[in-house]
């Protein structure tokens, strides 16, 4: 098999050039290296120098030639125990691009198939409470340090970094007391600066810890979103799986009360886009502890979205020691069969309270809580759909590319011919979130737009 | 538009393309002129030492003054080896990007010391966390050209899958962290390792290395913050090139004294060392890394040296730069350096040099040749297909292993 000698460019920019002369002659011996032509252009000279070794069998342009495109095959080499009469005379490529492609080698044959897999939710179960498991009404605020100092305890690799999480226990009294039971190196008052902590605590995770990042809010995380994304989501994939990054961003997420556009705003269509992190937005207690704790142990990055106006609603939590919840298992949360109400975080207790309203209509909706974005567990969402043959979603994000978005697309695609309605999206109106009280409640959702939507969608049922 | 007088300026180079270049204008210290302070100094203590220039190889290649590392002939010649072999290495794969068999590289021409000098310097359990120009360190590391090389063509053999550009090398076995396309993310991570390290009780540092250009990134500022707040065990490196691809580093550095000099602020220790002497940079990482170790936090190293080609095999330097301005550098090339040094020392001379030269070029070209029996860049094999969809979790979700089936892989 002969190999191509190519005209090498002198820089990128250049594109072609004069073969100014021929240092081997056809029949000679090229050893690897070797110096067998000078190649010249306005600005400067080159030698060009053998990569393979073998017998120059053949040369293509002549020396002297002008205007030789970069990467047209200017000779032809011969390898070891050819006959160089044998190698055949291609034509130099015209546009210089062409290389004869050497036909390739056949692929390995593709591992069988697996079985067609539905979607795999139906094997994460919620763990089996056991009879006579008590519960205590705790607020979501301590539902979240309870799990987190229990992750603490449990594994000593687990620390907490970010703005005022030691000495003032958390801007909203997240980390209360783990300063005290865990000391300052495991509950670190950080610098403002997202970005910067949130890089330290990569390298944390990269250096073999399993650091929590609280973030103030997550609308301040935009200035970390380079860390999350380009590093702590791909570094696992990029680097072959080397390495990976075992790291919970958490803190809360979506429309405060009053506190203008910069403090409010939904992120889980941001970081539910993205292929490598989890993303978790609980609504109750109980599942901000479960999934809290799943997220600290998960060996992935994970992005936990609380919401501020949630953290002091008190909720039961089972008084287990180690209660985990799977990631990527939605929770039904009202059984129905007229339509399927998909709601996060606050939204959710929005949708029940629609389903309240609705059942006096005799409308029965299925409320469900999707607690995890991504993965989404879809199977949960197309099953009730086509129970219900409606569906309305609702989240506090902007409609446009939002939750929504792919949870219809996704029940057009799978369970289009159960469908009795277009599925509708309960949303923000797209403005940057106003600060004035009125214009506020008038842009984000709540149960009456729910209600309204469900009633359009079952008109005529 | 108004009529006062402009209050603004950016910055332009001495000399652009055309002109005769010339560094009289740098009136960098000579070589010896520093005192080497204790390794626990005061970081105001030391404040000249980021306006200066820490220099231990003189003009007639003798090493002077008190930051000679005292390197053994053993270990000098290990690192003129090194920096030999990746000068090769280098001018070997620049040809193959040349001749469309590689589709991208960045050489590290004049910059071979930064990066082994400061790898001697440095522990095997150190972790790295390299810019672009570091591929010395990675060999002075133990790096198989092969492997080097089936990375940067992303045939079957390359140990990250295809997934990433080539010199993005990514080494956890050799303690080298990757390469970061953005520039500088590395920085914060570098301080963050070296915290997890102090924290799990161990005694492994963290090094990092960015360029003069992302000094004006938030991640240079952020760790510098960092480090300093937390005293991490990290030495933090900037390699003053004098170019970010066509931009001048008077651009990034604006009207700062030097690079170093930045460290002040942060109450971090800040040097400037000639980049392009081997000693002095080993010294300079030696000390850096001793702090670090016993407690002194983290050290800024701003390591003086001239990027001798082109930013990579994407950009022309003759459009933005003068032609020979590498030649008139005052600080020399770093392998000759060493070289004269060793000679003089009696340690080594020109037949020496020629025949392990010559051993480096056939080494490389029979890693070449090896590598592409791994496949080539473009007719593969490359990593199995099925492989795409892997990494992405630690366990592959079941929409990937649905998307890899429609594949029909």
């Amino acid at each position: 098999m002969s190999v191509d000698i190519l005209m090498p460019a002198l820089s990128p920019t250049m594109e072609e050039g004069t073969l100014s002369k021929w240092l081997k002659k056809e029949g000679d011996r090229i050893e690897s290296g070797d110096v067998i032509a000078e190649i010249e252009t306005d600005k400067a000279t080159m030698e060009v120098e053998a990569v393979d070794e073998g017998t120059l069998a053949r040369i293509l342009i002549p020396e002297g030639t002008e205007g030789v495109k970069v990467n047209a095959v200017i000779a032809l080499l011969a390898e070891e125990g050819e006959d160089t009469s044998d190698v055949s005379a291609c034509e130099p490529a015209a546009n210089g691009s062409a290389i004869e492609a050497e036909a390739p080698s056949p692929p390995p044959a593709p591992e069988p198939a697996p079985a067609t897999m539905g979607h795999n939710s139906a094997n994460l179960i919620d763990p089996d409470l056991p009879e006579g498991t008590s519960f205590t009404d705790t607020a979501i605020r301590d539902a979240l340090r309870d799990a987190m100092a229990e992750e603490m305890r449990r594994d000593d690799k687990v620390l907490i970094l970010g703005e005022e999480v030691a000495e003032y226990q958390g801007a909203y009294k997240v980390t209360r007391e783990l300063l005290q039971e865990f000391g300052a190196e495991r509950v670190i008052d950080t610098p403002i600066t997202e970005h910067g902590f949130a890089g330290v605590g990569v390298g944390l995770a990269f250096g073999g810890l399993k650091p929590i990042v609280e973030f103030m809010t997550f609308n301040f995380a935009m200035q970390a979103i380079d860390q999350i994304i380009n590093s702590a989501a791909k570094t696992l994939y990029m680097s072959g799986g080397q390495m990976g990054c075992p790291i919970v961003f958490r803190g809360p997420n979506g429309a405060a009360a009053r506190v203008g556009a910069q403090h409010s705003q939904d992120y889980a269509p941001w970081y539910g886009h993205v292929p490598g992190l989890k993303v978790i937005a609980p609504y109750d207690a109980a599942d901000a502890k479960g999934l809290l704790k799943a997220a600290i142990r998960d060996p992935n990055p994970v992005v936990f979205l609380e919401h501020e106006l949630l953290y002091g609603e008190s909720h039961p939590v089972p008084d287990l020691d180690d209660y985990v919840l799977p990631i990527g298992k939605a929770k039904i949360r009202r059984e129905g069969r007229h339509v399927t109400l998909t709601a996060h975080s606050r939204m959710v207790g929005f949708a029940l309270k629609a389903a309240e309203i609705l059942a006096g209509d005799g409308i029965e909706a299925e409320v469900i809580d999707l607690r995890t974005i991504r993965p989404l567990d879809t199977q949960t969402i197309v099953e009730s759909v086509k129970k219900t043959n409606r569906i309305v979603t609702c989240e506090e994000a902007w409609r446009f590319m939002g939750v929504g978005a792919e949870i219809c697309a996704t029940v057009v695609n799978e369970a289009f011919d159960y469908l009795d309605a277009p599925p509708t999206r309960v949303t923000q109106k797209d403005v940057p979130l106003p600060y004035a009280g009125n214009l506020e409640a008038l842009s984000l959702p709540g149960t009456e737009d729910i209600v309204a939507a469900a009633r359009t969608v079952c008109e005529g049922m | 538009m108004g009529k006062a007088e402009p209050r603004i300026s950016v910055p332009a180079p001495a000399f652009r393309p055309g002109d005769t270049p010339g560094f009289s204008r740098l009136g960098l210290p000579r070589p010896g002129h520093h005192a080497r302070p204790d390794i626990l100094a005061d970081a105001a203590e030391i404040r000249d030492l980021a306006f200066g220039l820490v220099g231990v190889l003189d003009e007639e290649a003798n090493a002077v003054g008190d930051w000679a590392p005292g390197l053994s002939p053993e270990e000098l010649r290990a690192g003129l080896k090194t920096m030999v072999l990746t000068r090769e290495y280098d001018n070997r794969m620049l040809k193959m990007q040349r001749t469309k068999r590689l589709s991208f590289y960045m050489k590290s021409l004049g910059e071979e010391a930064v990066a082994v000098a400061a790898t001697q310097a440095l522990d095997a359990g150190d972790m790295l966390f390299p810019s672009y120009r570091q591929q010395g360190a990675l060999i002075q590391r133990g790096a198989e050209l092969v492997d080097m090389m089936c990375h940067c063509i992303s045939n079957s053999r390359d140990n990250l899958k295809g997934r990433q550009l080539p010199v993005h090398y990514t080494r956890k076995d050799l303690n080298w962290f990757s390469v970061s396309g953005n520039l500088g993310t590395q920085f914060p991570q570098a301080v963050g390792w070296s915290m997890a390290s102090a924290l799990k009780g161990e005694t492994a540092i963290a090094c990092s290395w960015i360029g003069d250009g992302t000094t004006a990134e938030g991640d240079f500022h952020a760790a510098m913050t960092l480090a300093s707040t937390y005293n991490a065990p990290v030495v933090l490196n900037v390699v003053n090139n004098q170019w970010a691809i066509s931009m001048h580093n008077s651009i990034s550095g604006g009207k700062a004294p030097s690079f170093a000099a930045k460290a002040i602020g942060y109450g971090i220790p800040g040097i400037r060392v000639d980049g392009n002497d081997y000693l002095a940079v080993a010294a300079v990482t030696r000390w850096a890394a001793e702090r670090a170790r016993g407690g002194g936090g983290p050290t800024l190293i701003e390591s003086y040296t001239y990027r001798g080609e082109a930013h990579s095999t994407s950009d022309d330097p003759s459009k933005y730069r003068p032609k020979d301005e590498y030649e008139a550098w005052p600080l020399g090339d770093p392998v000759e350096r060493l070289r004269a040094h060793l000679i003089k020392l009696g340690e080594w001379d020109g037949e020496q040099h020629e025949a392990w030269q010559a051993e480096c070029k056939q080494a490389v070209a029979d890693a070449w040749k090896e590598a592409l029996t791994y496949g080539t860049l473009e007719e593969g094999p490359h990593a199995p297909v099925p492989t795409m969809f892997e990494d992405v979790f630690t366990a592959q979700p079941w929409h990937l292993r649905r998307q890899r089936q429609e594949l029909g892989v």
